[in-house]
């Protein structure tokens, strides 16, 4: 007894101070398979066109599930404006683009440029909406993100900006723009951006996706995290061993935010013409992410990388019954909720993952005596 | 000059006085307890003096620092720390999560740092994780290191309560109801680990507790409550002989 005591800290000791978990190995592993496979598929040809337009979408998917799970899922908030992030980085990312497609003429160091405006943007606008919403909490929460998604898509859709020898001229009205001549407009109201470079490739939404998941699972199993997750549990306990739970809030919004501006830049950059409407930038796209999240798991970022992976390409693979996709999603989702949530499950569950974790602690510990 | 110094505090619920007029002086070192019936406003109380309310009227001072109307993490941090009567674990996290959580302000690194795994992480990790399995002996709760919270039986849980919240580094504890729900030999050995905790760790403890076993088993001085004012208050023995406080409260 007194040996296995001393045994396991010890143990558990250096599994916490491993650069990555094996839990999270495995979810690196699982990307860098899906890449490996589908590029290799993709670069000899094998891959049909329909199914190769998917690729950097399900990046997207899964960037802004994982994301959305870090507010939903670790810090336990429902937001409902994930998608209105996503659209300031889209626009912020393309508008850079556009302007700066013949000043800067590598590729790369462009595209990054873009990704860093639009990271810093959509953070920015975390900020802002993370500070009045920081006061509300579960439904209220929920209907004044979703207000702000709203609100972002609509102001895009009548904003103009134009530029000419005078400079940036912005409006709510392409008439009221007065621009010379010389001009460029650049973005034009509901037509949204026109000839975003077309940037985005599978690669580069790999590497989003894997950054991605560095990222918040970083976060995850840290100080920060911990912390995120205690204000989850229990508000009044957290505050009473000392956490700022305003700080560790804002740190949720603004770095969730940032990476979903980032998923924006990738989708923008895989289109030609950019303009929101509900379907890509509204309450649609944020519940259907929302789903995947819910789906995955709350607070499991594997769960998320495969419920948006799966659930965002199953509904094109099966063109046909694409019609029905929301209501299948309804019908699932109210499913995954009883499953979730309803008492008899959650017992079934409880007892299912403690033998399971019986086991496995008995198998860890007869190895370890051996 | 007393370490905890309480000031006349009180708060009005509506036209409810749950606490009217409440002093107290603690001396560092003090292992204090709170009793009275229940609605008697100990809790209250608690609330308090950690910040969750604000007082209506009264000022509190640690060590001769005004906390009176701060917050409650900002009270933490200044070296008080607390148990709940309902317990209020971070019921998803491990047990050595849960402690590593109190830890969050001893040992700090930043998200920076844990995002890109600097060498402050896995230092301060480092020490976290000694810090926090340390704790756990001590409650000999290291054998369910693993465990999630709310998987931990009820005594256990009220014993992590206390090692979260010992690992804040308080200079005050208080303990609210620590014994409810156990049995009288599970509470023999928690009086002998809240003597052993004030002594090694160097704590003022305040408890509040319905179990007289333990509180004439450990507090040297009691003050009794009762609807929200002071009842009687001194050496705990004499305290409990009192007439006024065996009809308000033990004698039923
Ligand atoms: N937040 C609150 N709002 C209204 N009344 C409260 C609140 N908290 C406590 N009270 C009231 O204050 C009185 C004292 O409660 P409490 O301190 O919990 O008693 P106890 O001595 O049993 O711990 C009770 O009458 C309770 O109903
Ligand atoms: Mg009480």
């Amino acid at each position: 007894m007194s040996e296995k005591s001393a045994k396991s800290p010890l143990l558990k000791k250096k599994a916490a101070l491993r650069p990555v978990t094996k839990k999270n190995l495995v979810t690196y592993l699982m990307v860098i398979v899906f890449f490996a496979l589908f590029q290799t598929l993709s670069a000899t040809g094998n891959l049909k066109f329909a199914y190769k337009s998917l690729l950097v979408p399900i990046c997207t998917s899964v960037i802004m599930a994982v994301s959305l799970n870090l507010v939903v899922g670790v810090l336990g908030e429902l937001s409902l404006g994930h998608a209105g992030f996503m659209c300031v980085g889209a626009y912020v990312g393309s508008f850079f683009s556009v302007l700066t497609e013949d000043i800067i003429t590598v590729t790369w160091i462009r595209f990054t440029l873009a990704f860093i405006f639009a990271a810093v943007a959509a953070s920015i606008a975390g900020v802002i909406i993370g500070v009045p919403v920081l006061r509300l909490k579960g439904d209220y929460l929920a209907i004044v993100t979703l207000a702000f998604g709203e609100i972002i898509k609509s102001l895009v859709n009548v904003l103009y900006i134009g530029k000419d020898s005078n400079g940036f001229h912005i409006a709510m009205d392409s008439a009221k723009l007065n621009m010379e001549l010389d001009g460029m407009v650049i973005v034009k109201g509901p037509q949204g951006i026109n000839g975003t470079p077309k940037d985005s490739t599978f690669f580069i939404g790999f590497i989003l996706v894997m950054l991605t998941i560095f990222i918040v699972t970083n976060i995850m199993d840290s100080r920060t995290g911990r912390a995120i997750m205690s204000v989850r549990d229990n508000r009044i306990a957290a505050e009473s061993v000392g956490i700022n739970i305003t700080k560790y809030k804002l740190i949720v919004f603004t770095i969730s935010a940032a990476i979903a501006g980032c998923a924006g830049v990738l989708y923008s950059h895989n289109l030609t013409t950019l303009s929101a409407n509900t379907n890509n930038f509204g309450y649609n796209m944020s519940i259907m992410i929302l789903v995947y999240v819910v789906l995955g798991g709350l607070g499991n970022i594997r769960g998320s990388v495969i419920a948006a992976a799966v659930l965002y390409s199953l509904p094109e693979l099966l063109r046909g019954f694409s019609k029905y996709r929301m209501l299948i999603y309804a019908i699932v989702l109210i499913v995954m909720m009883i499953v979730n949530n309803g008492s008899y499950f959650v017992k079934l569950k409880e007892k299912y993952s403690y033998k399971f974790y019986k086991k496995i602690n008995s198998k860890k510990n007869g190895k370890e005596a051996v | 000059m007393a370490m905890l110094e309480v000031k006349n505090l009180g708060i009005k619920f509506g036209g409810l006085h749950a606490v009217e007029d409440f002093n107290l002086e603690l001396e560092k070192g003090a292992l204090y307890g709170l009793i009275g019936p229940n609605g008697a406003g100990k809790t209250t109380i608690f609330n308090l003096l950690t910040g969750v309310y604000k007082p209506t009227s009264g000022q509190f001072f640690l060590d001769g620092k005004e906390l009176t109307g701060k917050k409650p993490a900002d009270i933490n941090k200044a070296g008080i720390a607390r148990t709940f009567q309902n317990i209020r674990l971070f019921s998803n996290l491990t047990v050595f999560d849960n402690v590593k959580v109190g830890l969050h302000n001893q040992i700090k690194y930043s998200t920076t740092a844990a995002v890109f795994r600097l060498p402050a992480y896995f230092k301060s990790e480092r020490l976290m994780n000694e810090k926090a399995h340390e704790l756990l002996k001590v409650f000999e709760l290291d054998d369910s290191a693993d465990t999630l919270a709310s998987n931990l039986p009820y005594g256990k849980q009220r014993k992590l309560e206390i090692a979260r919240a010992i690992a804040t580094n308080p200079k005050l504890l208080l303990l609210d109801e620590p014994a409810a729900g156990m049995n009288p030999n599970e509470t023999k050995e928690l009086m002998d680990t809240i003597k052993f905790i004030r002594d090694k760790f160097q704590l003022t403890i305040l408890v509040i507790e319905h179990d007289m076993n333990l509180v004439s088993g450990i507090c040297e001085n009691i003050t009794v409550l009762n609807f929200g004012t002071e009842l009687a208050k001194g050496k705990t023995e004499e305290v409990l002989k009192n007439p006024e406080v065996i009809k308000a409260y033990l004698g039923k």
